[in-house]
């Protein structure tokens, strides 16, 4: 009688689990990019830092010219290991619009630490005028903003094709066996040695692929390594206060059984 | 309660204002509660938990949010890169939300497998199922707040619901948006009644809790309290066996909100709302499922639809489909009369445990129906499940609980647990 | 009654002692876990890293004729930036540290003599006191009158009389040019 309720509990448990795991993963559709390891996977994963600091500048030289990142300031830099001095001459390399001056005029000046990332157009208008009426999205969340994250972006920048006869092209459009419809308004942004590393790295379109992953990774979640450290510390915690707890419950218990 | 054995600032303030006592008889020695509660019981002490943790790590992010439309996203984002912890807020309070369901679903079942809404305790129940509403509202205008795409489309599709109501639903419609689309002012008015509906919970709680110290827990047998040996005190010994369970559950919470924060969540609503543009799965938050399955299986050719509404004459199939689903949860308001039965536990009604065991497996098809896209198989499937759902409240439990035979119950709490240790 | 226990009494002693020992252990860690968890919803109303950020300003001192102040803003609080005269940068220097409620010499709050530089804000209860501009009164000392509750500041800044405790507050600030300052 026991056992038997044991089992259907169990089973219970599972059925609810399955159904949690199947509801948020369904609907994907197209080709699901494959798994690749990254330095941030796991419970104790962390960010590459030489691969997001090179990520940092095949954005900059690259995504950059279509694509803001305006959740991220200068200041955040720091946190992949760039020091005040190079985080205050990364952000001196742009202008801001600041204003209006003591004539009620907006002027430029370098950016500042505290500045957020400048935007390559003014506004969405702006920015779909110049690619053919499709807004290219804001990167500073892509790898939490799609089904299969970091491992979809890499896919995605590294899935460009050409297309299976009986598909058809539209112009301004190319085919990647990731993207949902195949048929993306991006060109293939990355090449073999787009972007020269300073660092000796050999400066492949898979290497860059992998480093803007992680920067854009690091982006998106740049609490994560926080997260994780404090997250050892809290369930280790929890294990051996339940732990107690269990054993007071077990005394506290004994004298009626 | 003993008075004399107090220190003498208890006394000072238990002789102007009881609360030592009023603590004793509520949660203290002074409240027998049944010896064999099994930990199923625990649900409802971690429900109150969760509301806690709610409560509190929602007061700290509305420290920091916009409710406005230009800044509400980026206010939340700022939250999880810029202020002091407020990563660890905040996916305390997103991933709180998916365990708050979690517990009071399992307290529910709970409730339903052992009859616990049998009198004498209707009321308790009937209460509890004004709180799961409740529930769902601050949830649903909760999850508008980051306004990311899926924010704004499941205010969208959620609001249009009152649509269908005949004559006046467009004007309650225009009500609900205070404006032509969802937009800023409903923002605002989400905002201010998200903040607000937490503390009605709050009050519903403690009139859950009084409601269930006048007749005291239901227990695994159903059988009445017959002496003082089928009790013990609430304090110590289930205060200990809440806490443990407690620990278990914040294992199980503060994995996901260490280790999968985004589990439960739509990466869609990480991309800021666009009025221009549909995701093209939109899909409830998980708990929502299996009433956005009954929702969508009302379809023009569904024979229950068909009954229903007299082959098209009543209502369109979009009014069924909104009234199926509010009266999917309000038909449990009369579990109470549904149920004929004079045994309260499953454990002793074998048919009826079986009936649900298959309604529980029902409202887990209508959930994983509720994730999947309406098409092809899905819609079967789902309408089959929805028929299911309402066949079980109206015409299964009804009959089994009259006419099932139940097993020999035991002669006392006692003699069951005296029993089970042999 | 004997003194010694018998050995059942000895081990009912032991197994309750074991007891409370648990019971307190348990209460103990589970105290400082809430305590811990605490935290975190208490610092986050500390400044966050973006209001940190934005906690330094340049402030271009050219346009300032002698005689003259401006009021910048410096983390939501006015600075009080006074080209000083050289009438005013003596008297400042003349004053006897015994006639002061808050002693303090006038090098040691200014690193020019001619700028002063400080927290307009009253250390009584934050008013921000009159005296930048030419009309206002400037108080008996001939610098800063705080119309709220009537404390008088002088040329340095200095709580001269009224119900204030301290001199106006010297911010951290360090010359970047000639000309050009930066607080904070």
């Amino acid at each position: 009688m026991h056992m038997n309720k044991i089992i259907k509990s169990l089973v219970a448990l599972a059925l609810v689990g399955g159904v949690l795991t199947a509801g948020p993963a369904g609907a994907a559709e197209g080709t699901r990019a494959p798994k690749q390891s990254w330095s941030f996977n796991g419970l104790f994963g962390t960010f590459d830092r030489a691969a997001a600091q090179r990520g940092f500048q095949v954005y900059k030289e690259v995504c950059a010219g279509c694509h803001s990142m305006n959740l991220l300031s200068y200041r955040h830099l720091s946190q992949l290991g760039f020091n005040e001095e190079e985080v205050k001459a990364i952000a001196a390399t742009v202008e801001v619009k600041d204003g209006p001056d003591s004539d009620g005029e907006m002027f430029d000046r370098p950016g500042l630490p505290a500045d957020r990332f400048v935007s390559p157009f003014a506004n969405a208008n702006a920015a779909a005028a110049s690619n053919n009426g499709k807004v290219p999205p804001d990167l500073s969340l892509m790898t939490k903003a799609r089904i299969g994250g970091a491992d979809y972006v890499y896919g995605l920048l590294t899935g460009y094709e050409d297309a299976p006869s009986g598909v058809e092209v539209p112009d301004g459009g190319s085919y990647n066996k990731y993207f949902s419809g195949q048929i993306i308004a991006m060109a293939p942004p990355l090449s073999d040695e787009a972007v020269e590393y300073t660092d000796g790295t050999k400066p492949t379109l898979a290497q860059h692929a992998k480093d803007i992953t992680t920067f854009l990774a690091w982006a998106a979640e740049p609490e994560m390594e926080a997260r994780k450290r404090m997250g050892i510390k809290v369930l280790l915690f929890l294990l051996v206060l339940t732990g107690m707890l269990y054993a007071v419950k077990r005394k506290v218990w004994e004298d009626l059984h | 309660m003993d008075t004399n054995n107090m220190h003498p600032v208890m006394k000072w303030v238990e002789h102007r204002l009881p609360v030592f006592s009023f603590l004793d008889h509520s949660l203290g020695t002074q409240y027998p509660t049944p010896k064999n509660l099994n930990y199923w019981w625990n649900f409802g002490s971690l429900a109150g938990l969760v509301l806690v943790i709610m409560i509190v790590s929602g007061i700290v992010l509305a420290m920091h949010y916009t409710a406005h439309v230009d800044y509400a996203f980026n206010s939340v984002e700022r939250i999880m890169r810029d202020v002091n912890y407020g990563w660890l807020i905040r996916y305390i309070h997103m991933n709180g939300g998916s365990m708050f369901f979690i517990a009071v679903y399992i307290h529910m079942f709970r409730g339903l497998y052992f009859g616990s809404y049998q009198a004498p305790r209707e009321l308790l129940w009937i209460i509890g199922v004004f709180i799961l509403l409740a529930m769902m509202a601050t949830a649903f205008m909760g999850y508008v707040l980051p306004w990311g795409q899926m924010s704004f489309w499941g205010a969208t599709v959620i609001t249009n619901l009152f649509s269908a109501i005949p004559l006046v639903g467009d004007s309650i419609v225009t009500l609900l948006w205070g404006g032509f689309s969802v937009d800023n002012p409903t923002l605002n008015r989400f905002f201010s009644l998200h903040f607000l509906l937490p503390f009605v919970i709050v009050g519903l709680v403690v009139v859950h809790i009084w409601a269930l110290h006048v007749h005291g827990s239901n227990n695994p047998t159903g059988i009445d309290v017959k002496s003082e040996q089928d009790t013990v005190g609430f304090h110590p010994y289930f205060t200990v066996k809440d806490f443990f369970g407690m620990g278990v559950f914040m294992i199980f919470y503060m994995f996901f909100v260490f280790y999968a924060p985004n589990f439960f969540g739509e990466p869609d609503n990480y991309i800021p709302a666009n009025p221009l543009v549909t995701p093209p799965h939109i899909v409830p938050e998980w708990y929502f499922l299996p009433y956005y399955a009954i929702l969508r299986a009302f379809t023009g050719d569904f024979f229950v639809y068909q009954i229903v509404s007299l082959g098209g004459l009543l209502m369109d199939a979009k009014l069924a489909g909104v009234l199926a689903m509010f009266a999917s949860i309000l038909l449990l308001l009369f579990m109470p009369w549904l149920d004929g039965s004079k045994v309260r536990s499953c454990s002793f009604r074998p048919i009826m445990a079986m009936a649900f065991w298959i309604f529980f497996l029902d409202c887990l098809v209508l959930g994983y129906i509720g994730g999947k896209p309406a098409e092809g198989i899905y819609i079967t499937i789902g309408q089959f499940a929805t028929f299911y759902y309402f066949a079980h409240l109206l015409v299964i439990v009804p009959l089994v609980s009259r006419l099932e035979r139940p097993k020999q119950l035991p002669d006392s709490i006692n003699a069951s647990v005296l029993k089970a240790a042999e | 009654m004997s003194d010694t226990a018998t050995p059942e009494q000895t081990a009912e002693i032991d197994d309750q002692s074991k007891r409370d020992f648990l019971f307190v252990s348990t209460a103990s860690v589970a105290a400082v876990g809430t305590a811990l968890a605490a935290w975190p919803f208490i610092d986050q109303m500390n400044p966050a890293a973006d209001t940190l950020a934005l906690s330094t300003t340049e402030v271009d001192l050219e346009p300032i004729e002698e005689g003259q102040s401006i009021t910048v803003v410096w983390r939501g609080k006015p600075v009080f930036i006074r080209h000083r005269t050289a009438k005013e940068i003596s008297e400042a220097s003349a004053v006897k540290s015994a006639d002061l409620i808050d002693p303090e010499g006038d090098a040691e709050r200014v690193q020019k003599p001619q700028w002063l530089i400080m927290v307009g804000v009253c250390t009584h209860l934050g008013c921000i006191p009159l005296g930048q501009k030419s009309g206002e009164s400037k108080g008996d000392f001939g610098g800063w009158f705080c119309p709220c509750h009537g404390s008088h500041y002088d040329t340095s800044g200095r709580i001269r009389k009224g119900p204030a405790p301290k001199n106006l507050a010297v911010p951290e600030y360090s010359f970047l040019s000639e000309s050009k300052v930066k607080i904070g």
